[in-house]
């Protein structure tokens, strides 16, 4: 169920350039049912800046009752929110949307995760919920620097990882469609979360392969009711349009008209 | 007696709030959030004669205390939202505003004809004011002969009254009220968006895929009160007012400029709670204000 909950700060820090990691917690921690779902915060109290920020649920942990979000700050309202101290309390609306589905790969299988940016912190949450039923995952990240990049650790204790970086100062220079050719095909699923070319980039380079992608659109409400986030889609589905917010932010690869 | 009950033509309102088209869809994601019972009404998304997709994206950008949206007018038609849409909202028991807009004279009688028989239409708004699409609406909206004209043609098939969606994109909205007015228009509602853009920072290129977009939110409600502040005065048929209203104390101004009731719209994206919210305050502001019922809040700011 989706609620509005003023959730409280327990933690917040800077993990790479700009990149902030946050902990919330509150009850609706207790509404999250897969990875991938997103949560729409409010950032002020006032109506300055007037939307919420949609940002994906990087991490789930039910026993603390807390979540992690891990977000760039970047424009006014992410800036604001990266102000937020240990205490304060934040509006957050969610969980929102639908998340990468955990079921379409079994145990003893192997799913590849791709990431580019912003986009690989709900890739965590799922690689923690495929590892821990038998799934082995095999990680790709693309980050534009070192600086910006983070979680490559956390990545690693969960499997093989690989880091990519449009200027080389980490991992293999280039772009993670560079590390997927060497690791092959040998994988039953894919997951992906990032900026639009990559996901393109991605889906074209496993055409033929299950995958799942997590797209990103500018929103109003978040929650279906306005058609701000609305993508065409290709004729692999019944559906003429969908929106990004309700019915995603995850679709099977093929699904939304790139 | 309920202190914030409010009788319009065709509508029997519980409470003056009201959430404002296209900021609600047909309902369905707020009724997973509240009951909609609660609702004054609702005014649901535009409907037009075909189903039509609306503008590319991106249709959204912030400003600074609103918000530019050129939606376009996406929507499943006259045959879906008679379908789906309306019967679904039917285990409410909340009057249905349905916003009709098109394109030429005969598309909005043909809307306007079927939805005003859908057994919980009490009201239509005739949204000749939408200025995200490109041919139609909004060129009713700024020339008052053809705003009348309109109004009087819907006016003649609509099994309810007719309200007038005013666009505040216009020389002096004074003379489009009196022209939907002597159309037979049974009430008023106002404003839609603000024509307006937003460039990139880094591209100079405008953000909005359709370049324009409609601006609403907090920052246009002071164009919103002037414009039914001077309407009110200049016609005899309600005003629903509404821009930029977000809190309690602004549906209190709305009433006081001259406007009977309320609507609520890009609020609903940062509070989706918020009209609620407003229903279960206003009672305690009518005490602090020493007013029992609502209504008598209404035109305080040009009475002598
Ligand atoms: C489903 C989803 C999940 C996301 N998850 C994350 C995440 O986990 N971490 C993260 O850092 N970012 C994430 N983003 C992107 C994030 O929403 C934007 O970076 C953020 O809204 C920008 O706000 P700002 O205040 O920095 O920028 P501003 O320039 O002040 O934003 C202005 C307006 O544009 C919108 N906007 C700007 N960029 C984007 C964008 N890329 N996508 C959608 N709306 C945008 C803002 O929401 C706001 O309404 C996600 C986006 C979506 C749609
Ligand atoms: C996303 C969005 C979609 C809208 N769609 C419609 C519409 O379909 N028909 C209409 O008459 N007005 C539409 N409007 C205008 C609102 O109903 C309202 O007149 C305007 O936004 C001012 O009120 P607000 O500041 O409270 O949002 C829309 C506004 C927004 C923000
Ligand atoms: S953001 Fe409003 S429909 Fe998706």
């Amino acid at each position: 169920m989706i609620i509005q909950d003023r959730m409280r700060v327990t933690g917040q820090r800077e993990i790479a350039k700009n990149i902030f990691e946050m902990k919330l917690t509150g009850k609706l921690v207790g509404e999250i049912n897969s990875p991938g779902q997103f949560v729409h915060i409010r950032v002020s109290d006032s109506f300055e800046p007037l939307l919420r920020r949609p940002i994906s649920i990087a991490s789930i942990d039910h026993q603390a009752n807390e979540m992690t979000i891990i977000y760039r700050a970047e424009g006014r309202g992410t800036q604001l929110l990266s102000m937020k101290k240990e205490g304060d309390e934040v509006d957050v609306l969610g969980p929102l949307g639908n998340g990468f589905p955990v079921g379409e790969t079994s145990p003893g299988e192997t799913a590849v995760l791709i990431g580019g940016g912003i986009g690989v912190p709900p890739l965590y949450e799922l690689s923690k919920q495929l590892t821990a039923k038998g799934v082995t995952c095999i990680h790709v990240l693309g980050y534009q620097t070192a600086d910006v990049s983070f979680y490559e650790e956390e990545f690693i204790r969960l499997g093989e990882t690989y880091i990519a970086t449009v200027d080389g100062t980490k991992g293999s220079a280039g772009f993670v469609t560079d590390v997927m050719e060497k690791i092959g095909d040998g994988f039953t699923t894919y997951y992906s979360c990032g900026p639009m070319p990559m996901l393109n980039a991605v889906q074209t380079a496993y055409t033929g392969k299950r995958g799942f992608l997590s797209f990103e659109q500018r929103m109003g409400c978040g929650i279906g009711a306005c058609f701000a986030c609305v993508c065409e889609t290709t004729d692999k589905t019944d559906k003429e349009y969908i929106k990004v917010c309700s019915d995603g932010p995850v679709f099977p690869a093929g699904v939304v008209s790139i | 007696m309920n202190r914030l009950a409010v009788e319009l033509p065709g509508l029997q309102l519980k409470n003056p709030i009201m959430p404002a088209s296209g900021c609600f869809g047909f309902g369905k994601e707020y009724g997973n959030l509240y009951d909609l019972s609660m609702l004054g009404a609702i005014m649901i998304k535009a409907t037009t004669l075909d189903k039509r997709f609306g503008n590319p994206t991106p249709r959204v950008a912030e400003t600074a205390s609103g918000m530019l949206n050129a939606i376009g007018l996406q929507n499943p038609g006259l045959q879906g939202v008679m379908e789906n849409e309306l019967p679904w909202l039917e285990q409410y028991d909340v009057p249905i505003i349905a916003n009709v807009a098109g394109t030429e004279t005969a598309d909005y009688v043909e809307v306007a004809k079927t939805i005003s028989m859908a057994p919980n239409v009490k009201a239509l708004e005739l949204n000749i004011s939408c200025p995200n699409v490109k041919c139609g609406g909004i060129t009713f909206g700024t020339n008052p002969q053809q705003a009348h004209d309109l109004t009087a043609a819907v006016k003649e098939v609509s099994e309810v009254p007719v309200y007038v969606k005013l666009s505040p994109n216009v020389t002096d909205i004074k003379e489009i009220a009196k022209a939907v007015e002597a159309g037979g228009a049974d009430g008023i509602t106002m404003i839609n968006t603000l024509v307006g853009m937003r460039l990139d920072q880094k591209t100079g290129r405008p953000v909005i895929a359709n370049i324009t977009g409609g601006l609403s939110g907090p920052a246009v409600k002071p164009v919103a009160i002037k414009m039914v502040y001077e309407v009110s005065q200049v016609v005899q048929i309600p005003i629903i007012g509404m821009g930029g209203v977000s809190e309690t104390a602004d549906v209190i101004d709305f009433l006081s400029a001259g406007a009977s009731a309320v609507a609520v719209g890009t609020a609903n994206f940062v509070d989706p709670f918020i009209c609620p919210k407003i229903i279960e305050e206003l009672p305690s502001k009518l005490d602090e204000l020493g007013v029992n019922q609502i209504s008598e809040l209404v035109g305080r700011s040009h009475r002598l």
